[in-house]
C-alpha cells in the first residue's frame, strides 16, 4: 500500500472514485450510458451490488482507507426500490457517514449518493462528470500515504514512551510494540 | 471437476476485443499481458469474440488442459452475457459461479475517449475480478416450481392475441382491461392501413373468441391494484369497479338503455370522444365484449351526486327505475353494488396497456378546442366509422360536409417542444384517412408533412397508391391555423405552412382541419411501472431488457411487454410482439420451474450474537429469530438477495452468496491497486 497515489503514466495525479451501484437501476442506467455512447470521464471504478442497501459502510470506508478520492453510490429512486425500500436504508447509512467521515476529516463531498433510475444514462454521464470534477477541486486524499505518516509518528512516540519508561524502569511489554497499518487500521 | 479445499486456485483470464467495439479504445494486449502478471492467473489471453463458440470452447479447453478452477472473462456487461460465459464455465467441468464478468464495454470502451486512460481503468476492473474470484464458493441454483397461469394487462389488440395464443395452447389465462369492454384503440378505428380492410371486421371476432373462451377469465372495467411476490408465483390484486349489472344476470338485450327515464340519450359518448351522446345506463358500443350494460354513477338520477369518502356512490333511490322494470325477471340491475377486490395468483404477467394519443391543447397554435373544425385524428376515425356518431357521413360539426380539408402530420411528434420521437403509424394513418376522405365526399385533401415516412411491408406500395388518387401533398410543417379573415361566418380556417420544395409560404383556406396526433406513454404508465416494479424510458414506454435481444422481456423476470406499451407501433407489430410475449411466457411455464440466482444470505450461527438488528430490516419478513438459540435465522425460500441485512450485522456474521464481504473487499481492494506505470 505504499504507492496508492493514482498519477497517469505522465505524473499528473487524477482522482479515483470508486462506485458502487446496485444491479437493477444503476448499473443497469451505466449500461445505456454505454449503449447510447456518451461520453464521460474515465476515473470511475464501478463495483456492482444487488442493491443500494448491501452498500456497507464499511465499503466506503475501506474505499477511502485503500485510496479512493471518492466514492459514489447509485440506487434507484425512492418508491422504485426492486428490494422494496433498499434504497432508503442506504440514505441513511449515507447521512451517517457523511458525518462521520467529516469526524475523520474527509470532505463530505467526497461521498455522494444519487438515485438513478434504468432509463438515466444521461444522468449516470452527468453525476460522473460532476463528481469527478468536485473531487478534483478537492485534491487527493491519499489516506493510505497518510497511514504511513501517522505510522512513523507513532512508532517515533513509541520509541519515545520505550526510552522514558526504560529510564524509569518499568516498562509494560504491551504497550512499548509499536503499531503498524496492520494493526491499526485494518 | 470440483475445486477441492486447499487446491491452488488457477485463474484463466480471457480479454474479449468485441470486434473493435473494445480493442479500439482499450488496448487488449496490454490488459491479458498485465492482468498474466498477477498472483494465481495460469491463462491470459485475448480473443476476438469471446462470445463465439470458439470462444467459449477456449475457456473449455483451457479448464480441462490447464487445469483452471476459476475464470474471468473481460468484455461487454454482465447484464447481457453472465449467464453465456457462465454457461462456458460449467460446459468444462466447474460449477458456475467460479465464473466473473468484468464490464469493459458499456463502462469503458464506449463511454471513454482516451485509450491510454481506458486500458488503464480495463486493468484496474480486471484486477478486482482476479482478486475477487479466489473467495468465490460453488453454488447451486434454486429451482422453484412455476405456476402456469398467466395475467394480460390490458385488452387491446395486443393483450387480445396474447390472451388467444396462451388460452388456445390450454393455459389459463386472466385477461384484465380498464374500460367497460375490450378493444383498445382498435376497435375505434374505421379501415386499417395497408389493406385498407374494416380494424372491426378483423378485430371483432377475436373479441367474440376472448368473450367465450373457456380458458380466459374476462375481467373488464378492473384494475390490478397490488402486485406481489416474484417470478413463477406473482399475487396481483385485481379491483373490479362496479359497473351496477350483475355480470352473470346481464344478457346484454339493452332494455334497460331503451327504457331509461332519458328519452333521449343526453351524455357525451367516451367510446365516440364525446362526438356521439349516450344515456346514463349503456352499451360501450355496439360490439362490445362483454355484452354487458353499464351504468354511470354520475349522471344516473337514481344516485346521489358526489362521491363517499371511499369513492363509491350513494343511492337515492329518487329514479323511477324504469330500467329495472324493463329488466325484470333477469334482475341483472344492482345499485349497490361496490368495488369487490380478487385476489389471483399467476407464474407470469403480460402488459399490454397500450398509449394513449397526444393531447393537441398543447400546442395551441392548431386551434384544437378553438375552432369547432379542427378534429384530431382519432376523431376523424369515429366520424368516418359506419357505427360512429355520425354513421360514417363525414360531416362536420355544423353539420356541412367538408369541401377542404387539411390533415397536419407530426402533432405531438418530432417536436423539440413536445415529443421528440416519430410516432411511427401517423405518416400511415393520415394517408390512409386521406383516402378516406376522398372515398367519403369529394372534398380536396392537403397532407401537410415533414417526411413521408412509410416503412414496412407493402407500405410504400400503399403510400404510392393512394398518394396517385388525387391528394395534395405539401412538404412542409403547419405553423398557424386561424379563422379566414374574409369569411368569419362559416368557420372557415386558413392553415399556414411553408412548402419546403418550392420554398413558399401557402396559406391555404379550409373547411376541416385534421390533426395527426401522435403516440404517447398512458398517464398511468408511471403508476403501473411503480406496481409491477418495470423500468420506463426517459419518454415514459416500459422499458425492454434488451432493445434488439430481449424486445419483450423486461427486467423484472416472469413479465412481458407487447404493443404499444413498449412503444408506438402499428397493428401488425402489436400482434406480432404479443405473440412473441406469449411464447416467452410460455418458454418459461413449460420449462416447469425457474432458476433462480443463488445470492440469498444466510446468518453463520457461531458468530450471530442475537443482537435482531436484521429482522426489521428485511422488507421480505425472511428473517426470524429462534428463542432456543437466541440467533437469527434467514429463510432462504423468502430471501430476495438484495443484501440489506448482510451490510446492516454488527457482528458480519450474514453472508450473501455472490456479494460476500470478502469479496466486495477485494474488488474494492483490486479496483484501487497501483498499476503498472
Amino acid at each position: 500500500m505504499s504507492d496508492s497515489t493514482n498519477k497517469t503514466p505522465d505524473g499528473k495525479w487524477t482522482p479515483r472514485i470508486v462506485a458502487f451501484f446496485c444491479n437493477w437501476c444503476t448499473y443497469t442506467a451505466a449500461d445505456l450510458a454505454g449503449v447510447s455512447r456518451m461520453k464521460y470521464a474515465s476515473n470511475i471504478r464501478v463495483i456492482r451490488l444487488m442493491c443500494s442497501g448491501r452498500v456497507d459502510p464499511q465499503f466506503v470506508v475501506d474505499a477511502f482507507a485503500k485510496g479512493a478520492d471518492g466514492v459514489l453510490i447509485g440506487g434507484c429512486h425512492p418508491n422504485d426500490c426492486h428490494y422494496v425500500e433498499g434504497n432508503y436504508k442506504c440514505l441513511r447509512r449515507y447521512q451517517m457517514l457523511k458525518r462521520m467521515i467529516a469526524d475523520m476529516g474527509i470532505e463530505p463531498d467526497r461521498l455522494r449518493l444519487e438515485w438513478i433510475s434504468a432509463a438515466e444514462g444521461e444522468k449516470v454521464r452527468r453525476v460522473v462528470n460532476e463528481m469527478v470534477e468536485t473531487v478534483k477541486q478537492l485534491g487527493p486524499l491519499n489516506i493510505p500515504c497518510k497511514f504511513e505518516e501517522w505510522d512513523k509518528e507513532m512508532e517515533a512516540l513509541a520509541g519515545h514512551v520505550a526510552h522514558s519508561q526504560s529510564a524509569a524502569g518499568a516498562a509494560c511489554p504491551d504497550h512499548a510494540k509499536p503499531q503498524t497499518a496492520q494493526t491499526a487500521h485494518v | 471437476m470440483e475445486t477441492r479445499k486447499n487446491e491452488p486456485v488457477r485463474i484463466g483470464f480471457y480479454v474479449c476485443h468485441c470486434g473493435v467495439n473494445i480493442a479500439h479504445m482499450v488496448d487488449v494486449e496490454a490488459v491479458a499481458k498485465y492482468v498474466a502478471t498477477l498472483p494465481n492467473v495460469v491463462v491470459s489471453r485475448n480473443y476476438k469474440y469471446m462470445c463465439s463458440d470458439p470462444g467459449q470452447e477456449m475457456i473449455q479447453t483451457d479448464i480441462r488442459e490447464q487445469r483452471l478452477n476459476r475464470v474471468v472473462v473481460a468484455a461487454c456487461s454482465p447484464l447481457l452475457h453472465e449467464h453465456t460465459f457462465r454457461g462456458a464455465t460449467e460446459a468444462g467441468g466447474l460449477n458456475p459461479f467460479y465464473f466473473q464478468m468484468v464490464n469493459i464495454r458499456e463502462h469503458d470502451s464506449w463511454v471513454h475517449t482516451d485509450r491510454l486512460e481506458a486500458t488503464r481503468k480495463a486493468m484496474a476492473l480486471a484486477r478486482a475480478a482476479i482478486q475477487r474470484v479466489p473467495h468465490h464458493k460453488p453454488l447451486e441454483v434454486k429451482k422453484v416450481p412455476i405456476n402456469p397461469d398467466v395475467l394480460i394487462v390490458g385488452a387491446g389488440i395486443a393483450g387480445i392475441h396474447a390472451a388467444i395464443t396462451m388460452a388456445n395452447a390450454g393455459k389459463k389465462v386472466c385477461l384484465v382491461e380498464k374500460e367497460p369492454s375490450i378493444g383498445g384503440h382498435m376497435a375505434m378505428f374505421d379501415k386499417t392501413f395497408p389493406t385498407l380492410d374494416c380494424a372491426m371486421c378483423v378485430l371483432s371476432p377475436k373479441m367474440a373468441t376472448v368473450g367465450s373462451h373457456p380458458n380466459i377469465t374476462l375481467w373488464t372495467y378492473s384494475e390490478v391494484v397490488k402486485v406481489d411476490g416474484y417470478v413463477g408465483n406473482f399475487k396481483v390484486t385485481v379491483r373490479r369497479k362496479p359497473r351496477y349489472i350483475i355480470e352473470d344476470l346481464c344478457t346484454g338485450c339493452q332494455e334497460c338503455v331503451a327504457n331509461c327515464v332519458y328519452k333521449e340519450p343526453k351524455f357525451p359518448d367516451a367510446f365516440n370522444l364525446g362526438l356521439g351522446k349516450r344515456k346514463p345506463v349503456y352499451m360501450p358500443f355496439a360490439q362490445a365484449i362483454p355484452s354487458i350494460a353499464i351504468i354511470d354513477p354520475e349522471v344516473c338520477l337514481n344516485f346521489k351526486r358526489g362521491k363517499n369518502p371511499d369513492g363509491s356512490y350513494t343511492v337515492s333511490d329518487k329514479c323511477k327505475k324504469l330500467c329495472v322494470v324493463a329488466c325484470g325477471d333477469r334482475k341483472a340491475i344492482d345499485f349497490t353494488q361496490k368495488a369487490v377486490d380478487k385476489e389471483i395468483t399467476v407464474g407470469t404477467i403480460i402488459m399490454a396497456t397500450g398509449f394513449k394519443t397526444f393531447d393537441p391543447h398543447r400546442t395551441p397554435y392548431y386551434g384544437y378546442g378553438v375552432y369547432p373544425n379542427v378534429y384530431t385524428a382519432l376523431e376523424l376515425e369515429r366520424v368516418i366509422n359506419a357505427s360512429g356518431p355520425t354513421e360514417g357521413h363525414l360531416v362536420m360539426r355544423n353539420g356541412k360536409e367538408p369541401k377542404r380539408v387539411a390533415i397536419v402530420h407530426c402533432v405531438g411528434s418530432r417536436d423539440e417542444n413536445t415529443n421528440r420521437w416519430c410516432s411511427r403509424v401517423c405518416c400511415l394513418y393520415s394517408l390512409k384517412l386521406a383516402h378516406l376522405i376522398l372515398e367519403h365526399t369529394d372534398a380536396e385533401v392537403y397532407n401537410f408533412y415533414i417526411d413521408m415516412r412509410t416503412p414496412g411491408k407493402s407500405m410504400e406500395e400503399f403510400y404510392n397508391r393512394v398518394a396517385e388518387e388525387g391528394m395534395h401533398l405539401v412538404r412542409g410543417r403547419v405553423a398557424d391555423v386561424y379563422p379566414d379573415p374574409n369569411d368569419t361566418a362559416s368557420g372557415r380556417l386558413i392553415v399556414q405552412a411553408e412548402d419546403t420544395l418550392t420554398n413558399r409560404i401557402l396559406k391555404i383556406p379550409v373547411d376541416m382541419v385534421v390533426l395527426s396526433v401522435g403516440l404517447e406513454p398512458r398517464p398511468e404508465a408511471e403508476d403501473l411501472r411503480r406496481l409491477f416494479n418495470l423500468s420506463c424510458s426517459s419518454e415514459g414506454w416500459f422499458l425492454e431488457r434488451h432493445p434488439k435481444l430481449a424486445p419483450v422481456s423486461t427486467f423484472t423476470d416472469g413479465i412481458f411487454l407487447a404493443g404499444c406499451c413498449q412503444g408506438p407501433k402499428d397493428i401488425p407489430d402489436s400482434v406480432a410482439q404479443a405473440g412473441a410475449a406469449a411464447a416467452e411466457a410460455f418458454s418459461l411455464i413449460d420449462k416447469g420451474y425457474v432458476e433462480q440466482e443463488p445470492n440469498t444470505a444466510f446468518v453463520l450461527a457461531e458468530e450471530c450474537s442475537g443482537c435482531k438488528s436484521c429482522i426489521p430490516l428485511c422488507p421480505y419478513t425472511a428473517i426470524s429469530f429462534n428463542e432456543e438459540t437466541k440467533k437469527a435465522v434467514i429463510n432462504e425460500a423468502l430471501c430476495k438477495g438484495c443484501g440489506t441485512c448482510v451490510a446492516a450485522c454488527p457482528s458480519g456474521s450474514i453472508v450473501q452468496n455472490l456479494f460476500e464481504d470478502q469479496e466486495i473487499f477485494s474488488e474494492i481492494d483490486g479496483v484501487l491497486a497501483p498499476l503498472p506505470q
